[in-house]
């Protein structure tokens, strides 16, 4: 039972990576990022990710700061914190997070206001969007390398 | 999961529909259109009768004019001769006429003088009968001329007794008393009965005389009734005076001379002299009493042609007397043939060509309509094969996603714990889902360049990797089946091309993997060369083999030892040995190390490479081999049955080679084998010199050439060409008999290379018995297959490392001798291993690597990347940090750098990082220097400007971000 739990398990978590892929959340960078983990490093996967979390959130505040604090932002800055998420972005995988952050930076080139905050507003929801889908993401994974790990000992027995 | 596949096909049979209503209206559209684009013909197509009728009518319209001008034409031409003839006889009657009334004039003029003014009288009747008779000729009108003298009444006794006869009348009777007589005194011998008869008895006569008298001229009477009509009269008046006027002549009139003419006779004479009298009938008449018309010539009852008459007055000089002339033609106006048959032959004419010009617009109607008809069809057949190929495409797309996860859970199944028939059951499920995989990307790809949707990519690609990798894919296989596979790649090919590496690998792996799949013993051999280099060796054979007539050449020379690879007979006798030692012959000339080789290699602008694949398989039927290149056909359906497989491979490879501007053909001769070759242009990519000497896997081994010479090779040859092509500087000699040429002298050599038929004997001899124990040759061994228990044996023999395990790459017997020789060991490591993760993961194990870049996570990316290839990975978060770590001396095998970073980017660390190097070298005089520390750059864009930037401040090469294993595979490459 529990064996072919994990295998469901197995199968909604492909499903939602499916889904992702087909909604174009993410992209064959972050099959290559899974393609890194392996028995050396078996959480590889999370802990960039969770490191990209930790990055990205620290920039977008910064961003938000940097749009709200000051009549006339910084865009040069802006620039700076967006190619920094940009790359890390597209570093992970995240396909559309990529695709808005390169519309904010236009906004940021041509100093649009009220680009640069509808584009912040569509990161910030795309971000917590992936974020959300990702957190599933490896919840199944977890649960599924609990199922697995309870499924083994049976199996050697 | 069947019931997900079928809703998918009901799905995409939904989604099919749909796409079918926009096609059909898009065809309805376009039939619409092409409704509005008839052309003039078609559309009055109706009308085409009604315009050959039309034509008909208008042509005969224009024909019956044509005539009628034509006729009228002649017939006024009919009249003008007409006129003109009549005119000319009546000029001429009256010409002659005028002529005659002169001459009695002039007779008038003789009687006068000799008459009248001699006394006595010199004329008399003898005189004036024989002068008038002799000139008769010159009156031709006149029958003859009479000479009657006035006679007043009281002159009358004395004439008569003058005479001695009495006056007469016409009626000869003695005249009754008048005023005034006119007795004929002198009479031409015709008219001598006139002799004294009295002219103005006769009341015309009379009248006539009268007339005469009185004008002084010569006057006519009218047609004399009494005798025939035809006969008339003409008087002129004789005077005794010289000169007269007028109102004098009456009485100066002393006579009369008369003559009477027969105009009968005298027209007919006439008309006699003229041409075409025939033709035209001629009427006089004396018309001086217009009620009457006294005809004088001609008959009243001859009609003629009554249409046309044409009258001419005559003017005989007698204004009393009005006389006419009357032509007119014998005969009706004849039809006009001519013109007849001339209008009714252009009529015939323009006929057909009016029924020509019809049956052309009816032709072209259909013809048009045809066409549309064509265009139709045409479309709904183009709209039938998009639906196919959409179909197609969708299919084995919908179907590849299920597939992949009924080999997922084969495998997760094969990972269970199962007895030896379930695993036997699923191992097998797993192997038919493979091959419908692969059969359904075939098939796509199959659709794809049908529907011209496969883009071929121009990237400049290394064509011996490629090989190495194909063949590396079939080892296994050939291994198992205990066949030789070699590849053998000339020298003269360069480096890198241009071209599709996907591609290419893909027609490739089909030719080489049907080999593999169709023989059983034997070889298989791949080599590329440059296709003019082949040239003179083939010129003379070459025809032979391509005609039908190859079987039975095959079968004399069948029966000897074939020089080959594996020493069995091939399709193509040309590509033995001793052919093949020519080409390499050919090629050391040319060979003369790197620099000259760079040289001839950048000179050319495209190369043409002939690829051949050869086996001794069991070749193709002759009834086979013009259908081997069409789609699903294989050489006989029970190959199929033997070997699998659906015969799209070589299709799909024909497709390709073609639309690579390639041509693929094959010899094949039955149960011999098949010998395939494609010839294929590409361009040759041009790099620099440093990084193209770096790619070369073997210019490590090049670059020390001093230690090893010479090798010893036994009877491989296509090792001997791969070892001595790598290792140039080495020299090879081939030993075709172990014994024969087993002296002493070998054991001076370092190098033994050993196939596995002999390796073992050869080890029994004893070494010692030289006492060369210092020199004992190191020793290779060479081996198709070998068994666990035989590596165990080799490996005890002493060949500890030194298997080398068939098919032969060029990296892995460049390791393999440098491991042998002992040098470079750390570094070439890695070599034997194929292109991909695992060679990888050779080439990157155990080097230390430095990756600098700011973002936190590209760097654990780059980090774990690295790492899972074995590296040993070091990070810098900075430009600054990286330069801290990289203070001489430090034990970094590489650095990626990224370019973009705050402070100091990845441009500006570079350089500071090279400054740092030749500084040290400078300090280090003694010429042991620092190595040169690879960095590559990290970058997201890779546009060109950024890679020459790179270089230009001293990086080695740059990885685009995301890392992609490809992608670092090239980059690293060069380096280790």
């Amino acid at each position: 039972m529990l064996g072919l739990g994990a295998d469901l398990l197995w199968a909604d978590m492909n499903r939602l990576l499916a889904f992702l892929f087909h909604q174009g959340v993410l992209d064959e960078q972050f099959l290559q990022l899974q393609q890194l983990q392996d028995e050396t490093s078996p959480n590889f996967v999370s802990e960039v990710v969770n490191i990209y979390f930790h990055e990205s959130e620290k920039l977008l505040r910064n961003l938000r700061g940097l749009l709200m604090e000051r009549e006339f932002s910084d865009y040069k800055k802006m620039g700076i914190h967006l190619n920094q998420l940009m790359g890390s972005s597209s570093s992970i995988g995240a396909k559309r997070v990529t695709n808005v952050c390169l519309a904010f930076r236009a906004a940021t080139d041509h100093s649009n206001r009220s680009g640069c905050l509808r584009a912040l507003e569509m990161l910030e929801h795309e971000y917590c969007y992936l974020k959300n889908k990702l957190h599933e993401l490896f919840q199944i994974e977890q649960q599924r390398a609990l199922a697995a790990g309870v499924r083994y000992p049976v199996q050697n027995n | 999961m069947g019931l997900g596949l079928k809703m998918k096909i009901q799905e995409m049979q939904m989604v099919m529909q749909k796409h079918h209503v926009p096609v059909a209206l898009r065809m309805h559209e376009q039939n619409g259109s092409q409704k509005r684009k008839y052309t003039l013909i078609q559309k009055n197509r109706a009308l085409i009768p009604l315009f050959l009728l039309l034509w008909i009518l208008v042509m005969f319209y224009f024909c019956c004019n044509i005539f009628n001008k034509m006729d009228a034409d002649a017939k006024v031409r009919r009249k003008e001769g007409l006129e003109s003839q009549c005119d000319q006889r009546a000029r001429m009657l009256q010409d002659q006429f005028s002529v005659s009334v002169n001459h009695v004039h002039a007779l008038a003029i003789l009687v006068s003088t000799f008459h009248y003014y001699r006394h006595p009288s010199a004329v008399d009747q003898e005189t004036f009968a024989e002068y008038t008779a002799r000139t008769a000729f010159e009156r031709p009108l006149l029958s003859g001329v009479a000479y009657a003298q006035r006679v007043v009444h009281s002159e009358r006794e004395r004439f008569e007794k003058q005479h001695g006869w009495i006056i007469k009348t016409m009626e000869r009777e003695p005249s009754q008393l008048r005023d005034e007589y006119a007795p004929v005194i002198f009479a031409q011998e015709t008219l001598s009965y006139l002799e004294s008869l009295d002219m103005m008895s006769g009341k015309e006569d009379r009248e006539n005389i009268l007339r005469a008298r009185a004008t002084g001229k010569a006057v006519l009477t009218a047609p004399l009734a009494f005798r025939s009509h035809h006969l008339g009269v003409f008087t002129f008046p004789v005077t005794n005076l010289s000169f007269l006027q007028s109102h004098e002549t009456r009485k100066a009139t002393a006579g009369y001379i008369g003559g009477s003419f027969d105009v009968e006779s005298l027209v007919e004479n006439l008309l006699g002299q003229l041409a075409g009298n025939q033709a035209i009938l001629v009427n006089v008449y004396d018309v001086t009493n217009s009620s009457t018309h006294l005809i004088m010539y001609g008959s009243q009852n001859e009609k003629g042609d009554m249409s046309l008459v044409h009258e001419s007055n005559l003017d005989f000089g007698d204004p009393y007397r009005n006389h006419t002339m009357i032509c007119r033609y014998h005969q009706k106006a004849p039809t006009n043939w001519m013109a007849l048959t001339t209008v009714f032959l252009s009529f015939v004419i323009l006929l057909l060509i009016g029924y020509i010009l019809y049956g052309a617009g009816i032709h072209i109607v259909k013809v048009e309509d045809d066409y549309q008809e064509m265009e139709e069809l045409k479309v709904l057949a183009e709209a039938a094969d998009v639906a196919k190929s959409q179909f197609l495409a969708t299919v084995s797309h919908e179907i590849r996603t299920p597939m992949n996860g009924i080999l997922g859970m084969l495998g997760l199944l094969l990972d269970t714990e199962l007895t030896s028939t379930q695993r036997d059951y699923a191992q097998t499920a797993q192997a038919c889902g493979k091959a419908l995989i692969t059969l359904i990307n075939e098939v796509l790809d199959r659709a794809k360049i049908e529907a011209g949707k496969l883009e071929l990519e121009a990237v400049p690609f290394d064509l011996r990797s490629i090989l190495d990798d194909v063949l590396s894919l079939f080892s296994e296989k050939s291994r198992h089946k205990g066949l030789e596979l070699a590849v053998f790649v000339s020298d003269k090919v360069p480096d890198i091309v241009m071209g599709d590496p996907g591609r290419f690998r893909q027609i490739i792996t089909n030719l080489v993997g049907n080999s593999v799949k169709f023989t059983e013993r034997g070889h298989i051999f791949v080599k590329v060369h440059l296709a003019e280099s082949r040239k003179p060796t083939m010129n003379g054979t070459c025809e032979t083999y391509q005609n039908g007539e190859t079987d039975e050449v095959g079968h004399i020379s069948g029966g000897c030892n074939s020089k080959t690879l594996s020493g069995c007979e091939a399709a193509d006798e040309r590509n033995n040995w001793d052919n093949f030692k020519h080409l390499i012959a050919d090629e050391e000339f040319l060979f003369d190390g790197l620099v000259k080789k760079v040289a001839s290699s950048e000179c050319y602008e495209q190369v043409t490479l002939m690829v051949c694949v050869e086996d001794t398989g069991i070749g193709i039927p002759f009834s086979a081999q013009d259908r081997i290149f069409m789609p699903f056909v294989q050489a006989d359906s029970s190959t199929s049955r033997h070997y699998g497989g659906t015969g799209i491979g070589l299709s799909i490879s024909k497709c390709l080679v073609e639309l690579m501007g390639g041509q693929i053909n094959f010899i094949s001769r039955p149960q011999v084998g098949v010998h395939f070759h494609l010839l294929q242009t590409l361009d040759v990519h041009k790099i620099k010199n440093d990084v193209r000497a770096d790619v070369r896997s073997s210019s490590s081994l090049r670059s020390q050439p001093c230690v090893m010479k010479p090798v010893e090779l036994l009877h491989e040859i296509p090792l001997t060409r791969l070892v001595s092509a790598k290792c140039n500087t080495l020299k090879a000699v081939v030993c075709g008999d172990v014994y024969s040429d087993y002296s002493a002298d070998m054991f001076r050599e370092r190098i033994m290379v050993f196939g596995r038929g002999w390796s073992f004997n050869i080890w029994q001899l004893d070494w010692k018995k030289n006492g060369h124990m210092l020199k004992i040759p190191q020793m290779i061994l060479l081996a198709t297959n070998i068994s666990n228990a035989e590596f165990d044996r080799a490996k005890a023999k002493g060949f500890s490392d030194t298997v080398i395990m068939k098919p032969l790459r060029a990296s892995m017997v460049a390791a393999c001798l440098q491991q042998v020789l002992g040098m470079g060991k750390k570094r070439q490591l890695g070599k034997d291993m194929p292109n991909g993760s695992t060679f990888l993961k050779g080439l990157l194990c155990g080097k230390k690597m430095l990756v600098v870049d700011d973002n936190i996570v590209n760097r654990r990316v780059a980090a774990g990347a690295l790492k899972k290839f074995g590296a040993d990975v070091k990070c810098a978060e900075s430009g600054k940090v990286a330069l801290e770590m990289l203070q001489l001396p430090h034990n970094f095998d590489a650095c990626f750098m990224d370019i973009q970073m705050p402070e100091m980017d990845g441009f500006e660390a570079t350089r500071r990082i090279r400054m740092m190097e030749s500084k040290a070298n400078e300090q280090l005089t003694n010429g042991d220097e620092h190595p040169h520390l690879p960095i590559l750059a990290m970058t997201a864009d890779v546009i060109h400007a950024t890679y020459e930037e790179c270089l230009k401040c001293g990086m080695d090469g740059y990885v685009s971000k995301p890392f992609e294993e490809e992608n670092l595979y090239q980059a690293v490459a060069k380096f280790f």
